[in-house]
């Protein structure tokens, strides 16, 4: 073999080599940041399958050996979240479904008809997803205690069968999310109804169709993916949601309590926090959001990103 | 003068004209028309044409969704204000009667409003760079087409899918003072123990650190997003120009990643005024001095200390600093056309 021959193979060697390397160190920090992003997640659920003593004398992100292995604090905080898991679904599903339907009218309008003005109005929409809910929340348990007061008005229903008193207080979470939901989704839904093409609607209108059968015959049919999009951000946002649960249904025993009102409140004495069973409520009320999460990872992307 | 006269007559005519045609195509109306004097036809083809217009049609798709956001994100808005006006304290109906800007006052001269304050700019500026860096970070890692790209944006973005409520017991079990796990990492290190969630000069920056692990993968969202829009030859060429992978993404993709930048910083702006839940999980009503914040001190001052009116009055103003951050963003998006 000739010298240059060897210096060939020296050289593509050596890149090969780089390359190799370089492939190794991005691998290894992607799997870094894996562990960093899981961590918490994971020492959260060894955590909860933990005794008191296996907390104390384990690492906490070891797995508890045999003997320091327990269900009782999930069962524990099954009991004592399951019915806020209830209410919670209870009033989810339908401000999702709401938030949805009304998204996707909005959009419709302020999108694929013309006229003057709309950009204001699509405008006010907007800013309506920047609002501080601190700006709204003393008008609006004024609005839903001292004004509206469902409990008092609607309670010739409390005595009907499957009603109780705190399926009032599930109505004004209901109406409260649609509301506050509307903003987001509309934006949501536009997105799409800009890309749609002017000339449909045109040519729709030309066949004499009205704006409600162009919606019902055209639209919807094509917003299909947009409403699984929206369904799977609009559940997880709502689910997930603190302030409006505080200062509507107030206390963690209310009836109508939701999952993350009482996880607020979990396993909290005077000798300290216990800790195996915060983290076992803490998964068990993100439950339906991870599942949802996990099956859909690419839609909740979509939605994230307006 | 003449000719003015001339132009509004023709522009007369011309609008006679047009919805005349138009209807002359359904055959009833027109003889309706015809046989009316000339001002019934315009104002009933008037009225006709403001029906048919798409502005008419349109109203019943977006008037409804309208009128409930607009009665309770801007109805709440002017309420509250008129609330913050009133000395409406404690139990009882308020009084809207006599009003004044003495809540207002009341702020000036509030010590805590000033400490509340500089602790939401921290935590605003801070959390919003921490987020954009990372965030970069973890899109320029994914973009390297490495396998199984979508499953670690999947484990990237999960903590965002969660509650704050639920974070936070995360993250006050990876801060304990004994066991916890940031504690024995520092420890491996030869420092600490530090109280994370006690030391006033510790605590926001726990915080902070936590939330950008939840919010870090939504800007690599965004920025994936970004970088997917960038034309592959753009790389090419400045491969061919021999400049390395940092000098390439120095140069040429981050400067174009701009426009994500700006949108993903106004959500990270307004997400880190809400953080109430997370503090609110972690201390409850009254944070540890040195990570109370506006939201937090506004829920209190109305919620537990009943100072209602005082309340709305900081509603107010970490409704006006919002403001302040959303209002130049949404004119840009506009003059750019995005809206």
């Amino acid at each position: 073999m000739s010298e240059a021959t060897i210096d060939v193979d020296e050289t593509e060697r050596s890149l090969r080599e780089r390359v190799r390397l370089r492939t190794v160190a991005l691998y290894s920090a992607v799997l870094a940041l894996v562990v960093f992003y899981m961590i918490p997640i994971q020492s959260g659920l060894v955590t909860s399958f933990k005794t008191s003593r296996a907390v104390r004398e384990t690492a906490p992100f070891v797995p508890p050996g045999l003997e320091g292995f327990t269900l009782g604090k999930w069962e524990f905080a099954f009991s004592a979240l399951s019915d806020g898991m209830f209410n919670s679904l209870l009033f989810t599903i339908p401000s999702t479904i709401l938030c949805a339907i009304f998204g996707s009218m909005a959009a419709y309008g302020l999108t694929l008809a013309k006229w003057r003005g709309q950009i204001f109005v699509f405008a006010l929409f907007i800013a309506g997803i920047f609002i501080p809910y601190q700006a709204v929340i003393i008008p609006l348990s004024e609005f839903w205690n001292v004004w509206v007061d469902l409990e008092a008005r609607l309670g010739f229903l409390w005595g009907l069968p499957l009603l109780a008193r705190k399926h009032a207080t599930i109505m004004e979470l209901i109406v409260t999310h649609t509301a506050y939901g509307i903003p987001i989704v509309t934006v949501l839904f536009r997105a799409q109804y800009k890309s749609m093409s002017r000339e449909m609607m045109e040519a729709a209108k030309l066949d004499g169709a009205s704006m409600w059968r162009t919606y019902r015959r055209i639209i919807l049919p094509l917003s299909v993916p947009m409403f699984a999009v929206v369904f799977i951000f609009q559940f997880t946002q709502i689910w997930n949601e603190f302030l409006f649960s505080l200062i509507i249904i107030q206390s963690v025993s209310d009836p109508a309590a939701s999952v993350t009102l009482i996880l607020s409140g979990l396993g909290e004495a005077l000798e300290g926090v216990d800790f195996p069973l915060r983290m076992a409520g803490a998964f068990i009320s993100a439950l339906p959001t991870l599942i949802v999460y996990v099956l859909f990872a690419d839609k909740f992307a979509e939605g994230v990103r307006v | 003068m003449k000719r003015i006269f001339r132009q509004i007559v023709t522009r007369l005519r011309d609008r006679q004209d047009g919805p005349d045609e138009a209807i002359q195509t359904d055959g009833g109306v027109t003889a309706d028309g015809v046989t009316a004097d000339g001002t019934e036809t315009v104002t009933r083809t008037r009225l006709r044409r403001f029906i048919d217009s798409e502005f008419v049609q349109s109203a019943p798709f977006w008037v409804p969704p309208f009128v409930l956001m607009g009665f309770f994100v801007y109805g709440a808005i002017g309420w509250n204000f008129w609330i913050s006006l009133t000395d409406y304290s404690g139990f009882g109906a308020i009084d809207y009667t006599s009003l004044s800007l003495d809540n207002y006052w009341a702020m000036l001269n509030d010590p805590q409003i000033i400490e509340v304050t500089q602790n939401t700019f921290v935590l605003l500026v801070a959390f919003t760079l921490a987020c954009l860096v990372v965030g970069l970070l973890l899109a320029i890692l994914l973009d390297r087409k490495i396998r199984f790209g979508t499953g670690f944006r999947t484990i990237y973005l999960l903590p965002f899918s969660l509650s704050f409520i639920v974070t936070a017991q995360f993250w006050m079990w990876m801060y304990n003072f004994e066991v916890g796990i940031v504690n024995r990492t520092v420890g491996a290190f030869g420092l600490g123990p530090y109280s994370w969630l006690g030391d006033p000069g510790l605590v926001l920056w726990s915080v902070i650190f936590a939330l950008v692990w939840q919010f870090s993968g939504y800007t690599m969202v965004i920025y994936l997003a970004a970088l997917r829009a960038i034309p592959t030859d753009q790389y090419e060429a400045a491969r061919a120009d021999g400049a390395g992978t940092l000098k390439m993404y120095w140069r040429v993709i981050i400067p174009q990643l701009k426009p994500a930048m700006v949108s993903a910083s106004v959500v990270l702006v307004l997400f880190a005024l809400k953080a109430f839940d997370f503090l609110y999980a972690i201390w409850g009503w009254r944070p540890r001095r040195g990570a109370d914040i506006l939201a937090t001190k506004m829920v209190r001052e109305a919620f537990q200390r009943q100072e209602w009116a005082y309340g709305a009055s900081i509603a107010l103003f970490l409704f006006v600093l919002s403001l302040a951050i959303i209002t130049p963003y949404l004119y840009q998006q506009y003059r750019q056309g995005n809206l």
